[in-house]
């Protein structure tokens, strides 16, 4: 309705629309992160040979598969307002008890199960701790992350080789989907993550209750929904969806070590906002996140493809869309309020 | 009794608590721990002394920390601009014919304390004239900054060989280590400076309670310029120190999660996340809770790798400790248990 | 006055759907309700008004949940009920739209119209009979808003409305509408009338409150009137003069001040000096939005003038906007004859114009700072952080304030959240007399304070004045404002009414044009009876 209310310009009705769903603090930032990523990928096209190719995309899943799985537990955590720091670490913990329970034998299912109950349960540790004693987000993930860390380095010091045939099938199997075209079952597992992700945030009152949260948890209380249950669950999704990554994770390095993916919390964070959530909460899509995740990996391949590009170049590029999107984001609200 | 109240309402009371019980755990332990030697050349040497060295770039940084989280702040770019201007001046040494020169190394550390300087101000503009929230804000420069700090060393690890610059991170003046006495003077220049002037007044004014303080014409945009730009020209300093102690700047791991532990010891001497009272001598408690932590590990035998797993522990005691929720339990049971005092009750007549 | 009529007299036949005796809450330091009766019959329109702090909003908060009582028993439709929050509250068929829309801005209209009873396919919320049946509520009043927007993406009228339009699917019988209309136009308002008479005709009770008078004698059917926590009665709507509705929501004060008034009166003092005085301020015209009609204003050197006026009237936002607390959006301000241009509180300072905030709690005192950091602030704030009040004068600012103000406090290092609401007032008063302002603006200076401490703020501000100090003073009190002013500005509904010489006026001049207005438009002056 608001398309209604517009000053009357002489745009026309759809011209209207348009600019309204680019500059609507929801949809925005998403659709520049869409048009960005196409942008890249074309001008990646143009500039080197064999880019533009299927391949190089369902590459850029296959490589970040992980990544996704714990930017979608990112985002839910965020779209409530709140952060998670201990991804990168609980990534790191899980390849590890991986690693050493392959290693003494286990069996794979087994192994895969308690990785994914040990971070739920971390998760729901830190989500306790967050609703019931107020600590903040900020602090109470910090504390798991050195918790995690800690437990890494207690359990195994040094880098182990998983050599299981599951672990090494799932490393090298590739699921061909024509043209000589294939992803991973990583891949697989992903999207089927981001699928639930979707039809959990949009049509579950759970999902909606997180948006509720962090767009006014007060004002979500005194509308009777469930905030103090679903302010902690995120946490448990937060923690299931890095166990999770750490096994996609163990897939592809086929090991566990406990200085892997330092500053993954931070990757899943930058793809999170890039992705068009806003990191004060209230807003955001999981496909958008997977879709900043993918932006992330461009620019990586984009680096790669370019030779004389250094690799800390990324890291540049990725603060300053960051940058770009922060201030977007602050724009597109403030001219809300 | 009434002096045990008193000590419980004090701030101070559970941090230095815990490092007294941390240091006895220590002496227990190792029954030589607080006993400080003189070597040959007149160092001072023992267990106390490492702590207080290997602290200093943390206390360093934790000092900026209080004054910004103060203001309701946060600045997580420290540990970037720690490899940022560890990088600029081992590159300007590297980059000198002469890098023994006592003048080429003051240059080197000017353009890093600047290019820092520059930096704070920009997170200042980013919180102050844009109005982004400051853990957002700072998000950007910490994962930019550790590419700027590439960029700066090239890719490479920069290994300098310069006597005045290793100085800074391991010499000793009048027999005690140089790290401490920066970081002394930098925690007595920061409570010279917020308490002498009126800038800790204002500073904790507007961290309490900002709409009131706009009212009484406090200008807090000029005070979160000066808290970040200090904060990230004592990130810094901390920065220069770590590089000449391992006499190397390295882009990826100089200064890597010192906001964590830079943020912890403030939060372990008491000032709160949400802003306003802060107490620097709090910070200096934290500050040495930590690195003591560090070297209890060490003496009690634990494998050093599980370090980590005790910051997780005091950051989840401190965390409980403090918060509304244990507070409000024990006033509950306080007022249950010795009660003698009959809840006065007004009656309702009509 | 009727005196309150006994429930037997007008009882419909129908037992009331609501009843609550004997009601009590106690905030730390506050008896917020007093053993309050209130009571609502199925179908009517049930009015509660009171002034700030009267425990309106508690009341209602009490009914929905949101606080539970310290005793006193509520009863929903005969049966004895305890609400655990709001949810359940709801689940009972009690459903509220609060003052400030607690909505949320960032989910679309249907959400906000649906959200917890949201309709379901697939085990999934069926976005689409969502969006049907959410137009469908939305059409019933005349909203046509699509219900796929976001809700922050409409003017705050809409979304009162969206509020209005999830209570309505609520299926209340109980509906509270906390200030649904402050945010209204005429036709807006009239619009929510047809919707509110229509829900009356299908039997829920409907609690109103407005600062509107005018609205509150259209819609409902009955009124209880609150005071200081107190129920002060029960009145049919039709037999309550609007003077005496005013009356009894402002109350006659229960202390009497003798020695101030009699010095007031005695005629020891001059009256009216406006005529020959200089005018130290002069705002024309100034106005904000939403807040304020275009007002004119004039304070005379050494002159107190008194806002008379309901809450929501517009004394609070005038006296804000001469404070540089909220920015104009037309008029004029000038002090000593120069134009000025006020952009913060800050730049008001720089003018000798302090403004003393009516919410000390959220916006006056800095409760952790100690006592004498608070009374130092402003001046502190205006020599900037490097030169700095030295010790030693700031412990002499202190004390002096300490002393001359009688504020009590163990010493000048404690925090001022410490102190008792009075003191606490009297130690922003402190800050603000540091700096020795031209013109004092006191919002409400005296309200939920002791009356020792009234009586000396009263006394204070009548000596500031005789010492050549600008005061403009706003109370709810009219007895407090007739006390100390020379001149007396009355507001109503966000105008200026009238521009009194206080020249033997009595509160029956002021409830008067409170409740009715000035028949004419031009300043009034010496309306004395």
């Amino acid at each position: 309705m608001s398309v209604a209310l517009a000053p009357a310009t002489g745009l026309t009705r759809a011209g209207r629309r348009i600019v309204d769903v680019f500059t609507s603090p929801k949809s925005g930032p998403v659709l520049v992160t869409a048009v960005l990523f196409v942008l890249i990928f074309v001008a990646g096209g143009l500039r080197y040979r064999g880019f533009l190719s299927g391949q190089v995309f369902l590459n850029l899943l296959i490589d970040n598969s992980y990544l996704i799985v714990l930017a979608i537990g990112m985002s839910f955590v965020i779209i409530t307002g709140g952060i998670d720091l201990s991804v990168g670490a609980v990534v790191a913990l899980s390849t590890i008890i991986a690693a050493r329970l392959l290693q003494a034998g286990w069996d794979p299912t087994a192994v895969i199960a308690i990785i994914l109950l040990v971070t739920s349960t971390l998760g729901l540790l830190v989500g306790l701790m967050i609703h019931i004693f107020k600590v903040q987000p900020f602090i109470a993930t910090l504390a798991a992350m050195f918790l995690a860390r800690g437990l890494c380095y207690i359990i195994a010091k040094e880098s182990i080789s998983i050599e299981h045939p599951f672990f090494v099938a799932m490393a090298n199997l590739r699921i061909p989907l024509g043209g000589q075209m294939s992803v991973s079952p990583s891949v697989l597992i992903a999207l089927v993550v981001l699928a639930i992700g979707v039809w959990v945030l949009q049509y579950t009152r759970f999902g909606r209750t997180a948006y509720a949260i962090g767009g006014g948890e007060q004002s979500g209380m005194l509308m009777g929904l469930p905030t103090s249950r679903t302010k902690v669950l995120v946490y448990v999704i937060s923690g299931f969806c890095s166990g999770l990554a750490g096994v996609l994770y163990a897939f592809y390095t086929l090991s566990g070590y406990a200085l892997t993916a330092v500053g993954t919390e931070l990757d899943a964070i930058a793809a999170v906002v890039i992705g068009g959530t806003l990191l004060t909460g209230g807003y955001g899509f999981v496909l958008g996140s997977a879709l900043g995740v993918l932006v992330l990996g461009l620019i990586q391949t984009i680096i790669t493809f370019e030779g004389t590009l250094s690799s800390w170049w990324t890291k540049i590029f990725i603060g300053a869309l960051l940058l770009v999107f922060i201030i977007l984001q602050k724009v597109l609200t403030s001219r809300r309020t | 009794m009434k002096y045990l109240g008193l000590a419980f309402s004090n701030r101070l009371f559970w941090p230095v608590v815990m490092l007294v019980a941390l240091l006895a755990v220590n002496v227990i332990a190792v029954p030589g721990f607080l006993a400080i030697t003189v070597n040959s050349e007149g160092h001072l040497f023992g267990s106390t002394i490492d702590i207080v060295r290997n602290g200093a770039p943390t206390l360093i940084i934790a000092v900026g920390m209080t004054l910004v989280i103060a203001t309701r702040g946060i600045d997580l770019s420290v540990g970037s601009i720690c490899a940022i201007s560890g990088a600029v001046a081992c590159s300007i040494i590297l980059g000198s014919p002469n890098p023994d020169d006592p003048g080429v190394v003051g240059v080197a550390v000017l353009a890093a304390l600047g290019l820092s300087l520059l930096l704070g101000v920009w997170n200042g503009f980013l919180v102050a004239v844009l109005g982004i929230q400051p853990i957002i804000a700072t998000l950007i420069l910490m994962t930019a900054g550790r590419g700027i700090a590439m960029l700066i060393t090239e890719g490479n690890i920069l290994t300098v060989e310069s006597a005045p610059f290793k100085f800074l991170g391991s010499g000793f003046l009048v027999g005690i280590p140089v790290a401490t006495i920066i970081g002394a003077v930098t925690i007595g220049f920061a409570a010279l400076l917020t308490r002498r002037t009126a800038l800790g007044l204002l500073i904790e004014s507007v961290g309490i309670n900002p709409e009131a303080s706009r009212q009484a014409g406090v200008r807090a945009r000029g005070l979160l310029f000066t808290v970040y730009a200090f904060c990230a020209v004592l990130a810094a300093i901390a920065g220069l120190i770590l590089t000449s102690n391992q006499t190397a700047a390295d882009a990826n791991n100089t200064g890597l999660f010192i906001e964590l532990d830079a943020i912890l010891a403030v939060v372990i001497g008491g000032t709160s996340l949400n802003g306003g009272r802060y107490s620097l001598a709090g910070t200096l408690v934290g500050a040495l809770i930590i690195q003591t932590l560090v070297t209890t590990v060490y003496t009690v035998g634990i494998p050093p790798i599980a370090t980590m797993v005790f910051k997780a522990a005091v950051v989840t005691a401190v965390c409980l400790l403090q918060s509304p929720t244990t507070a409000a339990a024990i006033g509950r049971w306080r007022r249950r248990s010795p009660a003698p005092q009959p809840v006065a009750k007004v009656a309702v007549s009509r | 006055m009727p005196d309150s009529l006994s429930a037997a007299a007008q009882l419909p036949s129908v037992a009331p759907v609501v009843e609550m005796n004997d009601i009590s809450i106690t905030f730390p330091g506050v008896k917020a309700l007093d053993a309050v009766d209130f009571r609502m019959f199925p179908g009517e329109v049930h009015s509660l008004m009171g002034e700030n702090g009267a425990g309106k909003s508690t009341l209602i908060k009490a009914l929905t949940g949101v606080y539970s009582v310290d005793s006193g028993v509520i009863r929903l439709g005969g049966e004895q009920v305890t609400f655990a929050g709001p949810a359940q509250a709801q689940a009972a068929g009690i459903s509220t739209v609060y003052q400030e829309v607690n909505l949320l801005g960032n989910l679309t209209v249907a959400e906000n119209v649906m959200l917890g009873r949201e309709p379901r396919r697939f085990g999934g919320i069926d976005w689409r009979a969502m969006r049907r049946r959410a137009a469908e509520i939305l059409e019933g009043l005349s909203l046509d808003v699509d219900p796929n927007s976001l809700l922050n993406s409409h003017s705050l009228a809409v979304q009162q409305l969206v509020a209005i339009a999830r209570a309505i699917d609520i299926k209340a019988k109980v509906l509270i509408l906390d200030e649904p209309t402050s945010s209204l136009d005429l036709e807006e308002v009239a619009e929510l009338f047809r919707v509110i008479r229509s829900l009356k005709e299908s039997g829920v009770a409907i609690l109103f409150v407005s600062h509107f008078l005018d609205q509150v004698y259209e819609i409902s059917d009955r009124l209880t009137v609150l005071r200081n926590g107190q129920l002060v009665g029960e009145y049919l709507t039709p037999e309550l003069l609007r003077i005496d509705l005013v009356q009894a929501m402002i109350g006659k004060e229960l202390a009497t001040l003798d020695d101030l008034e009699n010095r007031v009166h005695s005629g020891d003092r001059e009256v009216a000096p406006t005529e020959g005085a200089k005018p130290y301020l002069v705002a024309s015209g100034i106005a904000r939005k939403g807040a304020i009609a275009p007002v004119d204003l004039v304070i005379g050197a050494g002159e107190v003038v008194g806002l008379a006026g309901l809450l929501g009237s517009g004394r609070t936002e005038v006296a804000r906007l001469i404070g540089g607390v909220d920015r104009t959006d037309a008029g004029q301000l000038e002090v000593s004859g120069h134009p000025i241009k006020l952009r913060t509180p800050r730049q008001a300072i720089k003018h000798h114009i302090a403004y003393s905030s009516e919410n000390r709690r959220a916006e006056g005192i800095v409760d952790e700072l100690s006592v004498r950091d608070n009374v130092i602030l402003a001046l502190q704030a205006d020599r900037g952080w490097f030169r700095p009040i030295p010790r030693k004068r700031q412990d002499e600012l202190a004390a002096s304030y300490i002393e001359a103000l009688n504020i009590k406090t163990p010493d000048a290092d404690t925090p001022v959240r410490n102190l008792s609401g009075g003191n606490q007032q009297k130690v922003l008063l402190a800050r603000w007399l540091a700096i020795a302002p031209r013109l004092l603006i006191l919002d409400e200076p005296t309200r939920g304070i002791d009356v020792g401490a009234k009586a000396e703020i009263q006394k204070l501000v009548y000596s500031l004045a005789e010492n050549g100090m600008s005061v403009l003073f706003i109370s709810a009190e009219l007895e407090e404002v007739l006390r100390l002013s020379n001149r007396i500005v009355v507001l109503r509904d966000r105008q200026k009414v009238a521009d009194l010489l206080n020249d033997g006026l009595g509160v029956d001049d002021l409830l008067a044009l409170i409740a009715e207005g000035a028949t004419e438009p031009e300043p009034v002056t010496g309306a004395a009876s």
